[in-house]
């Protein structure tokens, strides 16, 4: 990915910053300028998530995606925030230790590199609470 | 709004065919459905093409022309020609385009044709192809893969229904069965649940074997007014509906996440066009690009309880000679999915099945069937009703 395109969505990657719609009080993470339920009624704003969610479901990559061959295996999972909005994120630790409906954490985590000499990605991954 | 009829048909062999090119596989599918259907090059109206990424696969974009040239049906005679991609859904989109332009009374004799090929680079940069189909800024950039993507649909699945690992396993077999009976399938051999269960894991609870593999191919259809299309042929087969459906692109987004809520609304539109329901189908080529999403289908489609997917498939009843035969070709498993031609493919078998031309693979009496076509992890999904009878 581009440094650039990596750039703009740097605060949301970083902290966890998504919307959220004041006339439905639905939230979104990923960030979204329109919200599916009202549309242009909609009011959006930004929305910092603490990040505590829980796991709902996950699988253990061992066919790596281009650029994470050196991470094999690695644990890739659906996380629900505490506030409702759902994300695809890898969870740290142990695969045999994940089970649906673990309590998760954030953790601020290299994510990839472009290149080798590219610039690094960081971003929110997550650890059992 | 007009009817509308498939006249012609024709696919390339699938599989590794390093000796053919993308423009090879698709003319041969072009030029062997306009000969299927008898009809001369200067009748037809228009094309539309579902390629997925001649971009990434081939490094070739303005696929529409390209093909029209090659098919000889541009220098002279100017045929306008539409690329229309949604990603593994693109072939199906195409024959939806093609039929809109039929019904509308735009065109008359259309060819509806999908291409992909993909061994043309090795299967890392293949497999990344393929994951621009899912959100690459928010699941791509996390590590997330195709194979990775289905394997959370199915942890849930087991999770919810108690589908297990055998249940996945038996919809590759079964696959494998039908494809040993398709001359143009690319895995021809059956193989066996420990197998598969044996075979490497690609993303747990997916092996090796549950993924539909990496394939170069072209299929063709041509349509026409089912007023005309005796003209043609003495076995038109009916379009008697066509649905298509959207959804989030990202699969943690969707609402339920073992529900393709694109396949049960697009499905529901084509039963109501139809004015059929899943009772009245006699065979269904479903999107199996994972075993899981076989199971899914069934369920989404109405041809199996939610949840029960898995046990029906163990049960035999969605083997030739079952309640409700599925992927008499070989599916995506085990005929092969090169994904800009899958759409117009499932086409193709439902319209042998129908004209009775199937051979060992025949569906006996089958006179309504179904294909459904999917994009990524279920974001697009486009549902066709074919009918012997008008």
């Amino acid at each position: 990915m581009s440094v650039p395109r990596f750039w703009r969505k740097q605060i949301a990657r970083y902290n966890l910053v998504g919307t959220y719609c004041k006339t439905c009080e639905e939230y979104f993470y990923p960030p979204r300028n329109v919200c599916p339920s009202c549309r242009r009624e909609g009011q959006i704003g930004d929305f910092k998530f603490n990040g505590n969610g829980e796991l709902v479901t996950y699988t253990v990559i061992h066919a790596a995606a281009e650029g994470f061959e050196g991470q094999t295996p690695y644990v890739l999972g659906i996380v629900q925030l505490e506030e409702g909005p759902r994300l695809t994120s890898q969870i740290v630790g142990d695969p045999k230790e994940m089970h649906i409906g673990l309590k998760v954490r954030p953790v601020f985590r290299r994510l990839g590199q472009s290149g080798e000499r590219g610039m690094i990605y960081y971003g929110t991954k997550f650890v059992p609470a | 709004m007009r009817e509308v009829a498939i006249i012609g048909v024709k696919n390339t062999l699938f599989g590794e065919q390093w000796d053919r090119s993308f423009r090879d596989l698709v003319v041969e599918a072009g030029v062997g459905a306009v000969e299927d259907a008898g009809v001369a090059g200067e009748k037809i109206d228009s094309m539309f093409v579902g390629n997925m990424s001649g971009g990434q696969f081939v490094e070739q974009e303005h696929i529409g022309a390209l093909i029209a040239d090659y098919s000889g049906l541009a220098k002279n005679l100017h045929v306008p020609s539409t690329r229309v991609e949604a990603a593994c859904a693109s072939g199906g989109l195409a024959l939806r385009q093609a039929i809109c332009a039929v019904a509308s009374g735009m065109d008359d004799i259309v060819i509806a044709a999908g291409v992909e090929k993909m061994t043309d680079v090795p299967a890392s940069k293949a497999s990344s192809a393929l994951a621009a189909a899912a959100d690459r800024e928010w699941e791509g950039i996390m590590g997330a893969t195709f194979p990775g993507l289905y394997a959370m649909i199915a942890r849930l699945h087991m999770h919810q229904y108690g589908t297990t690992s055998e249940q996945l396993a038996e919809v590759a077999v079964k696959n494998h069965y039908n494809g040993q009976f398709n001359p143009i399938a690319q895995y021809r051999s059956p193989i066996t649940v420990d197998a598969v269960l044996n075979s490497i894991m690609v993303a747990d609870p997916l092996h090796i074997f549950d993924c539909s593999p990496i394939t170069d191919g072209a299929s063709a259809l041509i349509l026409a007014p089912a007023d005309i299309a005796h003209e043609y042929t003495d076995t038109p087969i009916y379009v008697k509906g066509t649905g298509q459906a959207s959804d989030t692109i990202a699969l943690h987004d969707r609402r339920d996440i073992t529900t393709l809520e694109a396949s049960v609304v697009a499905g529901r539109r084509a039963y109501e066009m139809a004015g059929l329901g899943p009772r009245d189908i006699d065979l269904v080529e479903v999107h199996d690009c994972f075993t899981i999403a076989e199971i899914c289908a069934i369920e989404d489609l109405g041809f199996a309880k939610k949840g029960e997917g898995g046990k029906v498939t163990q049960q035999g009843e969605t083997a030739i000679g079952g309640r409700i035969p599925v992927n008499t070709s070989g599916g995506l498993k085990a005929c092969g999915h090169p994904v800009g031609a899958t759409g117009i493919k499932q086409a193709v078998e439902i319209v042998q099945q129908l004209r009775g031309e199937a051979g060992k693979r025949q569906v006996d009496g089958a006179e309504i069937g179904m294909t459904h076509n999917v994009g990524g992890s279920g974001a697009t999904a486009v549902v066709h009703i074919l009918s012997r009878n008008r």
